[in-house]
């Protein structure tokens, strides 16, 4: 397998050297991070194969769809309708951004002081250390912050990027303005694909996506339970993975996953004791392998139960309507469905200050974290009402501002160490 | 009961014994093998429990033993005990500076640190200190007597190093590059403690509340009644050895000291 891999990423022009030190790299953290945990359901065995053949076994179903004459379409963000791609028969691959290997490669580019998330991105396509990149063959990026739109014209002279403008407020004007990013996007993907998006096709799609968007919400109502069936971590990675694994695979594995919890749950097996603190996450997005902040949290004694967040409810929240039935309509409801995602980049966005004292409710969370890489302007600065919001609500908070090294492990350990003292006082 | 306070921190470790009141305190420098220095002070000593903070809190209990508390909480503690008054604690270490707010009961309840850099923290007047050719025991005394004044504008240790270098190449007086040096440091902290949202008393800790200069300059910047505890180095390591005295011995590890063999 390994023999064959390696040919493969050859093919797809992987720097070979480079690539084998990011690889083996991830072994260890992953071992420390997922393995060393106890009780972990029987389910997480289908993630732990899937990362630990993180670049083989599904680049090679994108390489075959490829040769079948298919298209693969790489994105960044959850405002990409990935309905429109499969619906043309194309494929739709989140691409991870998680990871400071790629970093100081980006960095001989790009400046210093841009977010972690947009370094890691550009690096690995920089480096030639991702085969998801490499086998797509159009990246769809979008305007939801100035520093991702500026390096998509840099990308752009390296491999063909479309982007996205995702409007900046939620008006009539505004929603009007997406309505038409969606139409065009429509038009982008049977220009790529040679296939027309036919009704059918699209009604398809809708119900293969919102097939995993509902798995992936039962999954994230099992963590209301207390105790709670599954560590945060475990439930991180499984939203990660299932940005780029398949829609229909992922949905059986979530669901299979799912009735492992169900069990646990009706026999009260836990994976924390019933007094740890249940911790809401908030913020900036944790691309794949970014698992920092969860491993520091439960390695502190608290358990992650909610992630608002892109990796999180903002991901799989909303449903596309399924009862639309000409292609008009469809991607009319496809563009409102998207414009239901509270992400930052909105001015104002107090919908997302809702969302978490309700979320924090439901999932009986103790205390928020808020989290923010470095350099994210928009969360950065909308921490400042989360702050107030959470305030009001008498909810405890904890602000943590990183990126992806592993330097500040000390520091944030000492703030996570006194809020959780705070919290089980 | 005797409890050990270890607090061991990023330039120094702080070691308090208590019963009742303190009995002893030590102070020595962290050097580049934290662990072994731990194991030193710790081997002369006899007590029944032991509680580690500071930021080699974990690399000590974990080869040693013992229990760890935040250097938030061990602060807190040990500033209410030396001042009953006390609701916001503002700690200057060496490699991090942090504003603790506490309940009129004593409990923390919000506190902020600085982020990941030098600037407002000890090690930014150690390392200005140094291109000033200054002992850090006498910077403070130096920036008070500074008859005039400048700006510095940069935070980070490695730009306002710079600007420092600048200032002397155009003449400036030491005392008023020192005075102004005190004066950024001062403005980071206290705008730290506006953000938390500071109540009196306010009580300085760690290292730099040695600095009177910095100390007086706090103090104004927050025009409320602020002052150093005595002995302020030692007032983590306090709090932690009377935290050891609290916890219930069944979550209590063997003491560190007769771990070592």
């Amino acid at each position: 397998m390994t023999a064959d891999n390696r040919q493969m990423w050859a093919e797809l022009g992987i720097d070979l050297e480079r690539h084998d030190v990011l690889l083996n790299a991830l072994g260890p953290i992953y071992q420390e991070i997922y393995l060393s945990q106890k009780d972990r359901p029987k389910g997480m065995g289908f993630f732990d194969f899937v990362v630990g053949d993180i670049h083989g076994i599904r680049v090679k179903e994108l390489r075959q769809h490829a040769v079948n004459g298919g298209k693969v379409v790489a994105t960044y963000c959850v405002f990409v309708p990935e309905e429109i791609v499969w619906a043309a028969g194309a494929i739709p691959v989140g691409l991870c951004a998680g990871a400071q290997f790629s970093v100081p490669i980006a960095e001989e580019v790009l400046p210093r002081n841009t977010c972690a998330l947009i370094k890691s991105s550009f690096g690995f396509k920089l480096g030639r250390i991702c085969p998801y990149v490499q086998t797509s063959h159009l990246i769809v990026g979008e305007t939801t912050c100035d520093g991702k739109k500026k390096m998509f014209e840099i990308l752009g002279k390296y491999q063909p990027v479309y982007v996205m403008e995702v409007p900046h407020k939620k008006t009539k004007l505004s929603r009007e303005l997406w309505h038409g990013e969606v139409l065009a996007f429509k038009e982008v993907i049977e220009k790529l694909t040679g296939n027309a998006i036919t009704a059918d096709k699209l009604a398809q799609a809708i119900k293969l996506v919102n097939g995993r968007r509902q798995a992936l919400q039962r999954l994230s109502n099992l963590r209301k339970n207390s105790p709670v069936p599954m560590s945060g971590r475990d439930a991180l990675l499984v939203t990660q993975v299932s940005f780029y694994d398949d829609a229909a695979r992922c949905t059986q594995t979530v669901n299979a996953l799912c009735d492992e919890l169900d069990a646990r749950v009706s026999a009260g097996q836990d994976v924390a004791p019933l007094d740890a603190p249940r911790i809401l996450v908030s913020g900036s997005p944790m691309a794949i392998p970014n698992w920092k902040l969860h491993h520091l949290l439960e390695t502190a004694g608290a358990v992650v139960v909610c992630e608002e967040s892109c990796i999180g409810t903002r991901f799989f929240s909303d449903l596309v309507p399924e009862n639309e039935s000409g292609v008009e309509d469809q991607l009319q409801a496809i563009a409102e469905r998207y414009m239901q995602i509270h992400c930052a980049c909105f001015t104002p966005n107090d919908e997302r200050l809702d969302d978490i004292v309700r979320l924090v409710r439901e999932y009986q969370v103790d205390g928020v974290v808020h989290y923010n890489l470095q350099f994210c302007h928009t969360y950065a600065n909308e921490a400042v009402k989360v702050k107030r919001a959470l305030a009001e609500a008498n909810i405890p908070l904890l602000r943590i501002e990183s990126d992806y090294s592993e330097e500040d492990a000390g520091q944030l350990r000492s703030r996570i160490d006194a809020f959780l003292e705070i919290i089980r006082k | 009961m005797r409890c050990c306070g270890l607090d061991v921190g990023s330039r120094t470790i702080k070691l308090v014994t208590s019963e009742g009141g303190v009995l002893d305190s030590t102070i020595v420098d962290t050097g580049a093998n934290p662990l072994e220095r731990c194991r030193d002070l710790l081997a002369s000593r006899t007590f029944d429990r032991i509680m580690v903070t500071g930021y080699g809190r974990y690399l000590v209990t974990s080869a040693l033993g013992g229990r760890t508390v935040s250097e938030i909480k061990a602060h807190a503690v040990g500033a209410r005990y030396l001042h009953p008054d006390c609701r916001t604690v503002i700690d200057i270490g060496g490699q991090d500076s942090k504003v603790v707010l506490l309940s009129d009961e004593g409990q923390v309840t919000r506190f902020e640190m600085n982020d990941r850099c030098a600037a407002g923290t000890g090690r930014f007047l150690e390392v200005m200190a140094n291109t000033l050719e200054v002992d850090i025991r006498d910077f403070g005394g130096l920036a008070l007597s500074a008859s005039s004044s400048v700006q510095i504008n940069s935070l980070c240790t490695v730009f306002a190093e710079s600007e420092v270098v600048s200032l002397i190449a155009q003449g400036a007086e030491r005392s008023t590059i020192a005075g102004a040096l005190h004066g950024a440091i001062a403005t980071r902290i206290s705008g730290m403690a506006n953000r938390v949202g500071h109540r009196p008393r306010v009580i300085l800790t760690g290292g730099c509340a040695l600095n009177g200069c910095l100390v007086k300059m706090i103090r104004e910047r927050l025009g409320t009644d602020t002052v150093a505890a005595p002995d302020p180095q030692i007032v983590g390591a306090l709090g932690a050895a009377l935290l050891a005295g609290k916890e219930s011995p069944a979550g209590i590890c063997k003491p560190p000291g007769n771990s070592v063999s």
